[in-house]
């Protein structure tokens, strides 16, 4: 490869980044918004974009403080930290990618979330990868970051959340988080059972419980399907298939 | 606990969970069990928080105007519509219907 490819490559990566960068810093606008409507300050949903950082978290733990309010914060915390184990998954791939060690890999680890995993390992070449991690991530970071500001003074100043469908927001917002997970039949039969699960015990138990006590339609679907998956492999003798749902 | 507390330490257990993958060897994970769990796992919250955002209000089953907007957001999101129209249309659905009265 001569070095004029590799640069138009890399400029590619580039672009590709700061184009996933701005489509998902413009949602940044709906979490700052959203946050103050649950009850935050602007300051505190600066902080959770800053310091989480980590979209379908924020967004669970400022749906539950709106819902149950303070009494529900160790729930929305619960929620928040599975919502993260995601994160940690995808970091085990770019950890053997980035190879980095000291400072650089708090930064790194800080930057791991959907969007730099995804570009990063789209590339075909380690180098282009790495360069996809690190633009991906800087690109989110700092216009989701401007975007939560802006959304959190908007939100701000719209007063009653409910008068411009600003609940609504949230739960669509939520859709739009879920829809590309449910690819597969296991994944439609958890959020079905999620959703019974969550609607069925909420009159009767506190804020927050609802989603958590939901988190066990995933521990039964998963155990269940990936013994059945066993069985049926080994009652017909063959090699390992690969997961339909694969990460 | 204050918010703040809570927001920090929900900020400080996210931030562990990112850099245990950078730390922890990676066999620790790869179990069949684990890894369909860990798929799944969003899945199941996510699904969770639509149905308690949209249909509860204080632990109560309640049918308004979020109906119609979730409505709305799954058939965009059929279509492939983007993030910020999806938010955007859920949000004007409830604010009409409630502002024509039709609904709470």
């Amino acid at each position: 490869m001569t070095g004029a490819t590799s640069d138009t490559r890399r400029r590619e990566v580039v672009r590709q980044s700061w184009s996933v960068g701005i489509a998902t810093g413009a949602y940044g606008i709906s979490f700052g918004a959203l946050a103050v409507a649950a009850g935050l300050t602007v300051w505190q949903a600066q902080a959770l974009s800053a310091l989480m950082f980590t979209g379908g978290s924020q967004f669970a733990f400022v749906g539950i403080v709106g819902s149950g309010g303070l009494a529900a914060a160790p729930a929305a915390i619960a929620t928040a930290a599975m919502l993260g184990v995601r994160n940690g998954l995808y970091a085990l791939q770019t950890s053997r990618l980035l190879a980095v060690r000291g400072h650089r890999r708090v930064a790194a680890a800080h930057l791991t979330i959907d969007e730099s995993t995804a570009v990063s390992v789209a590339q075909a070449e380690p180098t282009l990868g790495r360069v996809g991690f690190w633009h991906t991530g800087i690109a989110v970071f700092v216009l989701w970051n401007a975007a939560t500001l802006a959304g959190a003074l908007v939100g701000n100043a719209l007063g009653d959340p409910r008068r411009y469908g600003l609940d609504a927001a949230a739960s669509a917002a939520f859709c739009a988080l879920l829809w590309p997970r449910l690819t597969t039949p296991q994944a439609r039969l958890t959020a079905g059972i999620a959703i019974v699960i969550a609607l069925g015990i909420s009159p009767s138990v506190a804020a927050g419980i609802p989603v958590l006590a939901a988190s066990l339609a995933a521990v039964g679907v998963g155990v269940i399907s990936a013994r059945s998956a066993r069985s049926a492999r080994d009652g017909a003798g063959r090699e390992d298939r690969p997961t339909e749902d694969a990460p | 606990m204050t918010m703040w507390g809570a927001v920090l330490i929900g900020c400080a257990a996210c931030f562990v969970l990112k850099a245990a993958g950078y730390v922890v060897p990676a066999r620790w994970l790869e179990g069949r069990v684990v890894s369909r769990v860990t798929t799944l796992l969003p899945v199941a919250l996510l699904a969770a928080l639509v149905a308690v955002q949209s249909f509860t209000t204080d632990g109560r089953l309640v049918l308004d105007a979020r109906l119609a907007a979730v409505v709305v957001a799954v058939v965009l999101l059929s279509l492939r519509a983007n993030f910020v129209v999806v938010v955007l249309a859920a949000a004007v659905v409830a604010a009409a219907l409630r502002a024509v009265g039709w609904v709470a």
